[in-house]
């Protein structure tokens, strides 16, 4: 099933390097993006790989309404990788902070923190979902 | 009056000239006039020793200058080398002097501290060159006077450096009794005391006197060249003398006890059985693994480097082993090549070790400490001492392109190929050498990854590492000169196959072991060869090409902050220590090592559940000497303690005792 | 430029570039043993080109050593790959780069490595870095043992005349000697090249990690010079072994014919060994890091037993 590679990941040539930040989600979509690089979804046969630096990263992928506590390990995490870069906010939480909008706790969306490239949207977003967002990143 | 003889004269001279430049000369010249005269009589020191190694001898006996023995010079090749060896090393370190001693006139630029330097040199430089018995130990005694002297200049600035010059003034002096008597017995035996007539007689003595006279000496330079066992004061000493006269005895006096037991063992005695060879080589094989463990949990620099010392000198005891070895089961190309090695490595020793304790000195002059767990940071505040410490760390580590992996790639190949003809024990020992040198010369690269990388890299770990400044040119010239000669060394090691040669024919070993056609280095009798020079190319070349072709291809490069996984800022507290980099081979060697560690745990006074304070200590005593020297000194301090009994101050007992002495040898004279 | 030249260029060119398709073989074979699709095997390939055009970023307070590092620990993975009997004996450098030289190079580019690890002032920089060096230190008795085994039968310690030896008589290599020596290696091989059990290659636990975590800092090209060399460096190593101890198909002449045919072979070869490599790495364990030292003392001692049964042969 061909995707509609997304204009801006032209650069990375078919391989996408994943950082994951979790900015205050409540585990939800973590599961479902372990199901993504899990045997039966298997993002990287689409050229997708987890790694464990944001050194080594092109995209960052983040969950959950932005906390106030994890706005700056967010906007440090964003700074600590490599041009060209790229983050995808994963669930709905990520996008419009879900059900936690308004918490006294509660920042605001990925997007006020770091600037959003493409959004999963779903609470949580299905597997099937979140690889195909990284497949429109790699292009394959 | 040949070359040498003129060369060998006037070292001496423009040591003596130094000398009293720095006894006259106000403090704001001291140090330039003693170093500029330590570098001349050094470069004169060299030329004669160059002289002797290209085959020009030289013999003088001068009855006078000593009562009954006189004095007997005689320079041969294996003189020759350690002549060209200890002027280099003067050379250098008289350079670095001038930047290092300064103009205070105190501690090491005191009067006296400065005139010994070049007596020092004088003494070193006389030693190689002694021929006689009376002569040899004249020369020893005053290389360890002066010595001792220099390592005490600083004896006002810490209790650390009064115990070190106790360590040192006792086992240098038992050193010399041992020497003493194995030479005086030697001498005795064969009926002479210039060591021409000991050589034309030793094939006459009895295997007990030659065995007796082989151990005694051996003792006494294997204790010189810090070999364990005998290595105690090594360390102290090392540590606590200046940075320049570190780098003196470390790189130059040390290869001395090396020069002695080869002019004793294989000069004098000629060889002898394969037990004493499995005995050098089994010192030598424990030198180097225990320096080097003792060496990668080191966490001062000089101490780190005095026990690399112990290590160096243990593969070259090593390669003197396998060569006396070899030579007694008949197979002197083997020998040859394990003479070469270890002649090989007292050069490249003498030269990345030169280079690195004034590079610990640069360090300590810069930043008063040489604690490398507050040290770091130096790369971007001493650029030039850092690249010209990485030179000599990477000789020191034996990695190629340095120049110590070429000795160590000679020595491997001397154990590595006369196995079929050598009988069990051949058989068994070859493997278990090349397992000794290859566990020491990866937990050497462990070491000097440490001392690189945590004493200059990174963030500065205290206040007095991150104000260093750069060192004044003088030093820089010193260490950029042994960093040369390393370079030199490890590019063309071929340029010593000359001298070699004429060295192994002297100790009647095969001669040439060492040939190459300018770039391949081969050796005699064994078919594997290198060429350090296309190993060095290689890896520059290659590297560079990388750099530029990715630099001018790729995006510009941005400083970013260190990954501090969001949180942070890192700070130099987190950075992996010189303690911390080293805990795993600690760990893993913790049988060898034994280490001392506690734990206080300070509980809160509520309850015995919250913890308020831990406190971790840990602690690396050097078990040889706590096992082995320890006993010695306490038994020696109870017969002191009970022999005070006998002295109470009553002139009434020591009548008593002279009465009793008087009949006692009264009746012993009436019984005869 | 001779032939020989021409030769080992080409060996070095073929090396760096089957280099990350043999990483990509690996991870392929582990994906379809665990029940997974998996990448294609050119995906190490797109990643190095995408990382050589991404931006390179240095920590603020590195300097020299860790901008320098990939370079040399490039430089020795070419050096080696130029000079090793991969598909000829008769290679230019063959008088000059010894199996001693070798184990030299490979430590000297672990060092330079860990001495950027060191460089950026991380904890985790410096942890790798010990670690790294711990092993390292550990192996190298085996590797100089196992090169004794092999030198002992030839009389050489040079990778083409020990080679060669094993192709014009065979009955040399099937020798118990021989087989304690190449399982002595292959361990040493393991830890050397950093794959499981003793580093995992695939973990994102930084406490476990040991290679990886003294790479943790590096991005863009400097990144991809990285992976590239580690990646020639199993290629070497997993080369070497096979050479050394199933030296058929390897060209003892110049012949384009003979060396074409030794690559097509020397590829089988590193196939065969990148295979059991992925099968093996899917059923182990990696070892708890004090556990390692166990590891490598059994292939000491393998070694050792190989250098005594040489010698007790000859």
């Amino acid at each position: 099933m061909p995707v509609e590679p997304l204009p801006a990941a032209a650069g990375l040539g078919g391989s996408v390097q994943v950082r994951h930040v979790d900015a205050g989600s409540c585990n939800g979509c973590e599961i479902e993006l372990g199901q993504a690089f899990s045997p039966v979804y298997d993002a990287e046969r689409h050229g997708v790989r987890l790694v464990a630096s944001p050194r080594h990263a092109d995209v960052l992928t983040v969950t959950g309404p932005v906390t106030v506590n994890m706005a700056g390990p967010l906007r440090k995490t964003y700074e600590a990788m490599p041009e060209p870069r790229l983050v995808v906010a994963v669930g709905d939480c990520a996008r419009d902070c879900g059900m936690f909008a308004g918490g006294y706790g509660v920042h605001g969306p990925v997007a006020t923190v770091v600037p959003v490239d493409l959004q999963v949207p779903g609470c949580p977003p299905e597997p099937a979902a979140i690889v195909s967002a990284l497949r429109r990143l790699s292009g394959r | 009056m040949n070359r040498v003889a003129v060369a060998l004269c006037a070292a001496l001279a423009l040591a003596g000239l130094g000398a009293s430049a720095g006894l006259v000369l106000p403090a704001r010249w001291r140090s330039a006039a003693v170093g500029a005269a330590t570098v001349a009589a050094g470069v004169a020191g060299a030329v004669a020793g160059a002289a002797a190694v290209s085959g020009t001898g030289w013999q003088v006996r001068v009855a006078g200058l000593l009562p009954l023995a006189g004095v007997t010079l005689a320079v041969d090749a294996l003189a020759g080398w350690f002549l060209l060896l200890v002027g280099g090393v003067a050379a250098v370190v008289g350079v670095y002097t001038v930047g290092y001693t300064g103009r205070t006139g105190r501690g090491p630029a005191a009067r006296g501290a400065l005139a010994l330097l070049p007596l020092f040199v004088a003494a070193m430089l006389l030693v190689p060159v002694a021929g006689s018995v009376s002569t040899f130990l004249l020369a020893w005694e005053l290389m360890a006077v002066t010595s001792l002297l220099l390592v005490l200049s600083e004896h006002r600035h810490s209790p650390a450096v009064r115990t070190a010059g106790l360590w040192y003034a006792a086992m240098t002096q038992a050193g010399f009794v041992v020497i003493l008597l194995g030479l005086a017995w030697l001498a005795a035996a064969v009926g002479g005391e210039s060591f021409a007539a000991v050589r034309a007689g030793a094939a006459e003595l009895s295997p007990l006197v030659s065995s007796g006279v082989f151990l005694l000496c051996m003792a006494g330079f294997a204790s010189k060249a810090g070999a364990v066992p005998l290595h105690p004061w090594l360390p102290r000493a090392h540590a606590e003398a200046p940075s320049h006269v570190s780098a003196l005895m470390s790189a130059a006096m040390v290869k001395l006890g090396v020069y002695g037991i080869v002019r004793v063992a294989f000069d004098l005695l000629g060889g002898g059985p394969r037990w004493w060879w499995l005995l050098l080589g089994a010192v030598g094989a424990v030198s180097a693994l225990y320096g080097i463990l003792q060496a990668a949990v080191a966490t001062d620099l000089k101490r780190l480097l005095a026990f690399s010392t112990s290590e160096n000198i243990g593969l070259i005891l090593l390669g003197l082993a396998a060569a006396g070895l070899l030579a007694a089961a008949g197979q002197l190309a083997g020998a040859g090549a394990a003479l070469a090695a270890a002649f090989l490595h007292t050069a490249n020793h003498a030269g990345f070790k030169a280079l690195l304790f004034c590079g610990a000195g640069s360090v300590l002059h810069a930043t008063g400490t040489r604690d490398l767990d507050q040290l770091g940071g130096l790369s971007r505040r001493m650029p030039v001492t850092t690249g010209l410490v990485t030179v000599g760390a990477l000789g020191a580590a034996a990695l190629p392109p340095g120049n110590g992996f070429v000795s160590e790639w000679l020595l491997l190949q001397a154990l590595l190929h006369q196995v079929p003809a050598g009988g069990t024990v051949l058989t068994i020992a070859a493997p278990v050498a090349v397992a000794v040198v290859a566990l020491t010369a990866g937990v050497g690269v462990a070491t000097f990854v440490k001392a690189l990388g945590t004493g200059f890299l990174a963030r500065p770990r205290s206040a007095a590492a991150a104000a260093a400044i750069e060192s004044p040119p003088t030093m820089l010239a010193g260490m950029g000169l042994a960093a040369a000669v390393c370079t030199g060394l490890a590019v063309v090691p071929t340029v010593a196959a000359p001298a070699l040669d004429r060295i192994a024919t002297g100790l009647r070993v095969e001669s040439a072991p060492l040939h190459g056609s300018g770039i391949d280095l081969r050796l005699a009798g064994i078919a594997s060869s290198i060429s350090p020079l296309w190993i060095a190319v290689g890896v520059v070349g290659i590297a560079v090409g990388f750099a530029a072709v990715a630099r001018a291809a790729g995006r510009p490069r941005r400083r970013a902050r260190a990954w501090d996984c969001g949180d942070g800022p890192l700070t130099a507290r987190m950075e992996y220590t010189a303690t911390s980099f080293a805990e795993p081979l600690q760990r893993v060697f913790e049988d060898v090592l034994a280490p001392e560690q506690d734990v206080d745990v300070t509980h809160s006074a509520e309850s015995a559940y919250l913890v308020r304070a831990v406190e971790y200590r840990r602690r690396l005593p050097d078990r040889v000497e706590s096992r082995l020297y320890r006993p010695v000194i306490v038994a020696a301090d109870a017969v002191g303690r009970a022999a005070c009994r006998l002295a109470t101050g009553s002139v009434h007992r020591y009548l008593a005792y002279m009465l009793t002495a008087l009949v006692a040898v009264l009746v012993a004279g009436v019984l005869r | 430029m001779s032939a020989a030249w021409i030769m080992a260029v080409a060996q070095a060119v073929l090396v760096a570039a089957v280099a990350p398709l043999l990483v990509g073989f690996t991870r392929a074979v582990r994906a379809r043993l665990e029940g997974r699709a998996g990448g294609r095997l050119v995906q190490p390939w797109r990643d190095l080109g995408k990382q050589l055009r991404k931006e390179p970023l240095i920590p603020a307070d590195a300097g020299m050593f860790f901008t320098a590092a990939p370079a040399v620990l490039m430089a020795t993975s070419v050096l080696v790959a130029t000079a090793a009997p991969y598909l000829s004996t008769r290679g230019p450098l063959s008088a000059g780069v010894d199996l001693i030289v070798v184990v030299g190079l490979l430590l000297l580019g672990t060092a330079a490595l860990a001495l950027a690890g060191l460089d950026t002032g991380t904890a985790f920089g410096g942890m790798g870095a010990s670690r790294e060096m711990t092993i390292a230190a550990l192996v190298e008795p085996t590797l100089l043992l196992s090169v004794f085994a092999l030198s002992t039968r030839v009389g050489s310690t040079n990778l083409g005349a020990i080679v060669a030896a094993g192709v014009s008589d065979q009955a040399r290599i099937l020798t118990p000697a021989s087989a304690l020596a190449a399982a002595a290696l292959a361990i040493a091989t393991l830890a050397e090249a950093g794959r499981l059990p003793v580093d995992n290659p695939a973990t994102h636990l930084e406490l476990t990690m040991v290679h990886e975590a003294m790479v943790l800092e590096y991005s863009g090209r400097d990144l991809a010079l990285v992976e590239w060399a580690s990646a020639m460096r199993l290629t070497i190593l997993l080369g070497l072994l096979a050479n050394l101890f199933v030296p058929w198909g390897v060209a003892t002449s110049l012949h384009p014919g003979s060396v074409a045919l030794a690559a097509v072979v020397f590829l089988g070869k590193l196939g065969v060994l990148g295979g059991l490599l992925a099968v093996g790495e899917v059923f182990a364990a990696k070892l708890r890091l004090f556990r390692v030292p166990e590891l490598l003392a059994g292939s000491f001692v393998l070694g050792l037993l190989a250098v005594i049964t040489s010698a007790v042969l000859a």
